[in-house]
């Protein structure tokens, strides 16, 4: 031993340190597979959340049966965009949070609430590790007779609204809900609002598809509808001449 | 001194297969000033007596906000109670940080037993000698548990513990079949008369005993002197206008027969009337 205070670390036959990989820790700082927008509304009798079924490489649409919609626990849905592999890792942070809650068995349960706050925590703790989630999740459920509809991003903002939207869904969805979403919506008015939501995306965003699923959240429980596809129209006078209002040089 | 030679440390077991130094924990509970709880089915109300040993010295207290939604009663060494209160307070805040919502009653209670039930299984600690009365709401509505050194917790509709506990049990035990229904005023009146059984001789006054409150719609309230003394005189307002409670036939019915269900983790049965050491105020 050299005349040095030994110190945690250093190995005690040796005189020097043993060291970790040189640099700074490297977290995946990009997203690979996505998913695009996920809408959210409240109406008469629950929640209805809808996402379609696009993974995208990049902006390849490389994978087209990718779920989006998950249910957790009795009362609560949870649909993702962003990157896919880290949404399931969240789910199955979720699947051991509902699993723990599920072997108290003393009657109390998570409510929507409970989850979206604790997914915040999880969100905004992995940002601060400079290690995020990159997904924007909207949480959807029915409890004791509440709605609830709530978002949290990969940076852990958060919040309730009676309408969300994910991702592009923010410009294309929203002016749509905020026109037309009404309190006492009824299932089928809902199906349809979000329906017309999913078309103007599919036209407009081109990571989106129109294989889509659409989950009704109640207090009876919850149903994922299997896929299906939307009714296009590429007739639109637009559509058909696409350079009219912009002349390029071909 | 010593009662025997399985006696001096909490993890060696006598041949009769028991654990004399969580018992002996056990004991501090009873010596310590009487802690008494009972609910219907929208409240929880919690009672204690408080013992000054002092004319000069103001009483140790025994009431304790643990948070909106829960509050605790303790008897035994006040010193261990504050510290488990601490833990319960933690642990409600950081459910509430986690989750924004509540911490369901039962759950804190068994964190609680979980806790206290190392004690009694590692050489080199000492069982908590605090017994703990947990009222408190949530979506299963009002509960009211006990927390035993030995780490056992049970669900009651009434009980009481501490010193001369077993007056206000009996009395807890005749009425406890019409608490369910009770309002929130006639709970507190109960609780009271409870009181008034165990201060035996001594007269029941807003100083020498407390009183909390904890309901599905009411947060965990202690009650401060000047409305405790408003229930103290309705209280003998009442009696002097029908024969006390207390001067009904005397039954002695079987300790614990309010003792609703379940029971759980380690620790062991003791005895309710054992010889215990000399009595130590707490």
């Amino acid at each position: 031993m050299t005349g040095k205070q030994p110190y945690v670390g250093q190995a005690l036959d040796s005189p020097h340190a043993f060291t970790l990989a040189p640099g700074p820790t490297k977290h995946t700082q990009y997203p690979y597979v996505t998913g695009t927008s996920v809408l959210g509304i409240k109406y008469k009798d629950g929640v209805l959340i809808a996402a379609d079924t696009a993974g995208s490489y990049g902006s390849t649409v490389r994978y087209k049966s990718v779920e989006r919609l998950k249910t957790c626990g009795k009362h609560c849905l949870i649909g993702a965009s962003g990157e896919i592999s880290d949404f399931q890792q969240i789910l199955s942070y979720v699947d051991k949070l509902i699993l723990n809650d599920y072997m108290w068995d003393d009657g109390n349960n998570l409510s929507p609430r409970d989850i979206h706050n604790y997914l915040t925590r999880i969100m905004y703790n992995k940002r601060n590790s400079f290690d995020p989630l990159w997904n924007t999740l909207v949480i959807g459920g029915v409890k004791n007779g509440e709605k609830y509809l709530g978002v949290v991003t990969m940076i852990g903002v958060h919040y309730e609204d009676n309408h969300v939207a994910s991702g592009f869904g923010n410009h294309l969805a929203r002016p749509i809900f905020r026109d037309e979403w009404h309190e006492n919506m009824t299932l089928e008015e809902g199906i349809q609002l979000l329906e017309k939501a999913l078309t103007v995306l599919f036209y407009r965003d081109r990571s989106a598809i129109n294989k889509v699923q659409v989950a009704n959240i109640t207090a009876e429980g919850i149903n994922i509808s299997e896929p299906y596809a939307l009714k296009t129209n590429w007739d639109y006078k637009a559509f058909k001449n696409p350079t009219a209002g912009a002349v390029g040089s071909w | 001194m010593f009662r025997n030679q399985y006696d001096t440390d909490v993890t060696t077991w006598s041949p009769a297969g028991r654990l004399h130094q969580v018992e002996y924990a056990m004991e501090a509970v009873k010596q310590g000033s009487a802690a008494i709880g009972l609910r219907s089915k929208t409240h929880v109300v919690l009672a204690t007596v408080n013992k000054a040993s002092s004319e000069l010295l103001s009483h140790q207290k025994k009431l304790f906000k643990i948070d909106n939604h829960i509050g605790i009663a303790m008897a035994g060494l006040t010193a261990d109670g504050r510290v488990l209160s601490r833990y319960m307070r933690s642990e409600c805040i950081n459910h509430n940080f986690i989750y924004e919502s509540p911490l369901p009653v039962g759950r804190l209670v068994v964190k609680v037993a979980d806790k206290a039930q190392v004690c009694t299984q590692r050489s080199w600690k000492r069982p908590y000698g605090v017994g703990l009365l947990v009222a408190g709401t949530d979506e299963t509505g009002p509960h009211l548990y006990q927390n035993c050194p030995s780490g056992n917790y049970f669900e009651y509709q009434a009980f009481a513990i501490g010193s001369r506990s077993q007056a206000a049990k009996t009395y807890l035990e005749r009425k406890y079949e019409t608490f369910m229904e009770c309002t929130k005023e006639q709970l507190i009146r109960h609780a009271l008369f409870a009181v008034k059984e165990s201060l035996q001789e001594e007269e029941l006054t807003s100083s020498n005993c407390g009183l909390a409150i904890v309901g599905i719609d009411d947060k965990f309230e202690i009650l401060d002197q000047k409305k405790l003394q408003a229930y103290i005189d309705s209280l003998e307002d009442a009696t002097k206008e029908e024969p006390a409670p207390a001067d009904e036939e005397p039954a002695h019915v079987e300790e614990a027969a309010a003792l609703l269900t379940r029971e759980s983790s380690g620790g062991v049965e003791i005895p309710a009337d054992g010889d215990g050491p000399a009595p130590m105020e707490t």
